[in-house]
């Protein structure tokens, strides 16, 4: 009988629907990060370096470019004879068939899968955050500790506890309360979504848990196993963790690579970052571009002025643009004598010429000023963007949009613009 | 596709000079991102060649790593594929490839067990695009017994350095020189042949009785007057790499944006081994102009008219003109670099200068390396 002693269940089905216009289309995990990579190319990584060679992907929302990214897994080495990655959809049973309702019902769903490798662990992970994590260290202390779930934390500033799910442990790291988003938080030591858990133990409390509505790993599973008595314990870990939920901290985490030696390194050549390369030729610097602190993808051609900014590949900055602070993804195209200032720009996008992003004043967004906040102008995958007009801040934008859709050729800060046919 | 290919990437040349010290001349580095090899993979390829066998001898290490897997071309398949045949020990045989008529007939089990028609031979070591499709519907037209793609230089190319052509106005070739003293034309052959698989085995086992081992003088030309053999011109790009200039230069046109718009944006595109290299970066203090740039280097210095290959380490105050640096070259603060070709993995401490001064110059210097 076939056997591996752990495998990963990789959580990929989420909108992350705060990221706004950029998962319109797309999953989060999906979604463009530093340069070449997609979010999902992390935790997809981090288990082959550590040795976890059958990964299950659970997509539901969007997965199209997803399931093109995976693929048979041949950039993480995980195309397999026996394990590798395997794309789990939710599909349709003889009784009662669902969509995955949950994080934890998604696992259940997929109990199957799981009981062909014969695990002795399984380890949970979710695809919207960025590290570098040897999972086998995680095992080797949910060994000792002879656990049921370990649960990885990090320590966190004690006024943002109250977004994580937060752990309360003894000196020998075994857990003694476990809150999720706990309004007055008992400790800064929060969950950051990555479990193992003995096989046996989670097999039992997803049947027994099946009937329960939305099962959710940190509201029912583990408040389950803890009642039941289970050995719960909390593995520290202090290195570099971004989740990149929102807008901001997307773009913040992005604005960290550029730094002169970034905390989180991706030139190290231990514990490499692997992902789906289709561009492969050099980029191109003209004789009039000037880069000032930027990272730029494979194929990209620079015929103008870059700082402080992310390009992706296949990316073409024309002649006399500037761009500061921002993130253009892949086979983004920006005409000539643009000026785009702190703007995230999805795939494919085209800008025509003489456009200007990210200017005005501060005025919250109209329709979602908690998702388009902090001064971004944010551009949807493939959209377009007619020469000669403005753009303010806190914006987003999405679809084939033409001078027709600016008022006197200004959208003004606080303003959204989704072209009929398109969805937030 | 009605043919099997056939990649020659045995040879070594003289030209090269330390260029090919510890490599064969098809993984040679080019354009910042692949190896000679990669053109004529990729052109099989992208031709639909299901079956493509790469004979290599000379300093085969480096190369072979290239090929180690065959699932970047896309021949990772079931029904054929790619292979590599080095020379092996036999029976009967116990040398090196002699030649390239002899490489082929060493390996004259592997072409009868094919059962494809035709054969499209080509060299491991130029840049180009090609269709080969295209080819053989010519040479099935012309009803020619080996069709030879050629190319006409331009002005100033030295025609000297490959077998030059002359043709009839059916485009016969009626007079094939190889390397000549003098260029009577400056039409030569590319080193892509395409005749019938029967035709080759043949000619290579009549070649073999008498102890004779070259395609081109011992087969195209012997050949010449007895059998039809035909000239296809190739109207597009087109560079042999194997001598230090023409290496240079070939990796400079690059810089030109026709020449990348042609290999890099037109499809169909040329496909590599990946490195998995994070971005280029950027740091302050850098200045590019017109150049390239690979994968995974780190550029804190002045970088113009050059080509940068992957990982390269650029340190302050460099600066760089008109020079190739291969793959992860690490360059102290304060290097001047001008007219070179900086040879892969090199390591040149703080302060190094070197300018080549009458013609280009290639620099391998490997100094103890120390890394964070």
């Amino acid at each position: 009988m076939i056997k591996k002693e752990m495998i990963a269940m990789l959580l990929a089905g989420g909108q992350g629907s705060r990221l706004g216009v950029l998962t319109s289309k797309v999953a989060k995990p999906a979604v463009a990060f530093g340069g070449k990579y997609r979010i999902i190319d992390f935790p997809l990584s981090n288990c082959i370096n550590s040795g976890v060679d059958t990964v299950g992907v659970l997509t539901q929302y969007q997965p199209l470019r997803l399931n093109t990214h995976i693929g048979i897994g041949i950039p993480w080495d995980l195309d397999r004879n026996v394990g590798g990655v395997t794309i789990l959809p939710p599909y349709e049973k003889s009784a009662s068939s669902e969509w995955y309702t949950g994080t934890a019902n998604a696992i259940y769903q997929n109990l199957d899968y799981i009981d062909t490798y014969n695990p002795d662990y399984v380890l949970i992970l979710s695809g919207d955050h960025i590290y570098k994590m040897d999972y086998q260290l995680m095992l080797d202390f949910h060994k000792e500790n002879k656990a049921d779930v370990t649960i990885a934390t990090m320590p966190v500033p004690i006024e943002e506890a109250s977004r994580f799910g937060i752990v309360v442990t003894d000196e020998d790291h075994q857990i003694q309360q476990f809150e999720e988003k706990p309004e007055h938080p008992s400790s800064n030591l929060a969950s950051m979504g990555i479990y193992i858990f003995s096989w046996p133990v989670l097999k039992e409390a997803l049947i027994r848990l099946s009937c329960q509505p939305n099962c959710d790993f940190g509201k029912h599973v583990i408040p389950y196993c803890h009642e039941n008595g289970k050995r719960l314990f909390a593995y520290e870990y202090n290195g570099y963790w971004k989740d990149v939920g929102t807008l901001s901290s997307y773009w913040e985490a992005n604005m960290e690579l550029i730094d002169i030696i970034p905390e989180f390194n991706l030139y190290e050549e231990f514990w490499k970052i692997y992902t789906n390369s289709s561009n492969l030729p050099p980029q191109y610097i003209s004789e009039d571009a000037v880069i000032d602190k930027c990272i730029i993808g494979n194929g990209a051609e620079i015929y103008g002025e870059l700082c402080s900014s992310v390009l992706g590949g296949g990316v073409t900055v024309g002649k006399g643009s500037i761009v500061r602070d921002s993130i253009l993804m892949r086979d983004v195209v920006i005409g000539e004598n643009c000026v785009i200032n702190k703007a995230i720009i999805a795939e494919g996008t085209v800008i025509g010429d003489h456009v200007t992003i990210g200017v005005g004043d501060e005025i919250p967004n109209k329709q979602k000023p908690n998702i388009y906040s902090g001064g971004l102008a944010t551009i949807g995958e493939r959209s377009q963007i007619p020469s000669g007009v403005t753009i303010g801040k806190n914006t987003a934008i999405s679809g084939q949009t033409t001078l027709e859709d600016y008022d006197n050729g200004l959208i003004e800060s606080g303003e959204t613009l989704i072209k009929v046919g398109e969805r937030v | 596709m009605r043919a099997v290919g056939i990649i020659l990437a045995g040879g070594n040349n003289r030209k090269m000079k330390e260029l090919t010290a510890r490599r064969a001349v098809a993984a040679m580095p080019i354009a910042g991102s692949y190896r000679a090899i990669d053109f004529a993979l990729s052109n099989m390829t992208n031709s639909r060649i299901q079956k493509v066998a790469v004979l290599t001898q000379y300093n085969a290490r480096s190369l072979h790593e290239h090929l180690n897997s065959s699932k970047w071309w896309d021949f990772g398949r079931k029904q054929g594929g790619m292979y590599v045949f080095t020379p092996t020990i036999t029976a009967e045989n116990d040398c090196w490839y002699r030649g390239t008529a002899d490489a082929i007939y060493q390996n004259l089990d592997f072409l009868k067990k094919c059962h494809e028609p035709y054969v499209i031979i080509t060299s491991g070591d130029a840049v180009y695009k090609m269709d080969y499709n295209k080819v053989l519907e010519y040479h099935i037209a012309k009803k020619a017994d080996i069709t030879v793609v050629c190319k006409e230089l331009g002005e100033g190319e030295d025609a000297t350095r490959f077998g030059t052509v002359r043709m009839d106005e059916s485009a016969r070739i009626l007079e094939f020189e190889e390397k000549p003293m003098v260029a009577k034309s400056n039409v030569v052959s590319a080193g892509i042949y395409v005749l019938r698989r029967r035709q080759l085995i043949d000619m290579v086992e009549h070649c073999a009785e008498e102890e004779r081992h070259d395609f081109v003088t011992d087969i195209l030309i012997r050949y010449k007057n007895l059998k039809k053999i035909y000239g296809y011109k190739l109207n597009h790009y087109w560079s042999n790499i194997s001598t230090v200039d023409a290496y240079y230069k070939t990796n400079m046109d690059f810089l030109k944006p026709e020449v990348r718009k042609y290999f890099f944006k037109e499809l169909p595109t040329i496909c590599s081994k990946v490195s998995d290299l994070p971005p280029a970066k950027y740091n302050p203090g850098a200045v590019v102009k017109n150049s390239l740039i690979g994968s995974g280097s780190i550029i804190n210095g002045t970088v113009e008219n050059s080509v940068v290959f992957k990982k390269v380490f650029i340190g302050s105050n460099c600066v760089i003109k008109n020079s190739i640096i291969l793959n992860d070259v690490y360059l102290g603060d304060n290097t001047y670099i001008e007219n070179c070709i900086v040879e892969s993995h090199d390591t040149l401490r703080a302060n190094t200068r070197h300018v080549g001064e009458n013609g280009i110059k290639v620099v391998v210097e490997r100094n103890e390396r120390y890394s964070l």
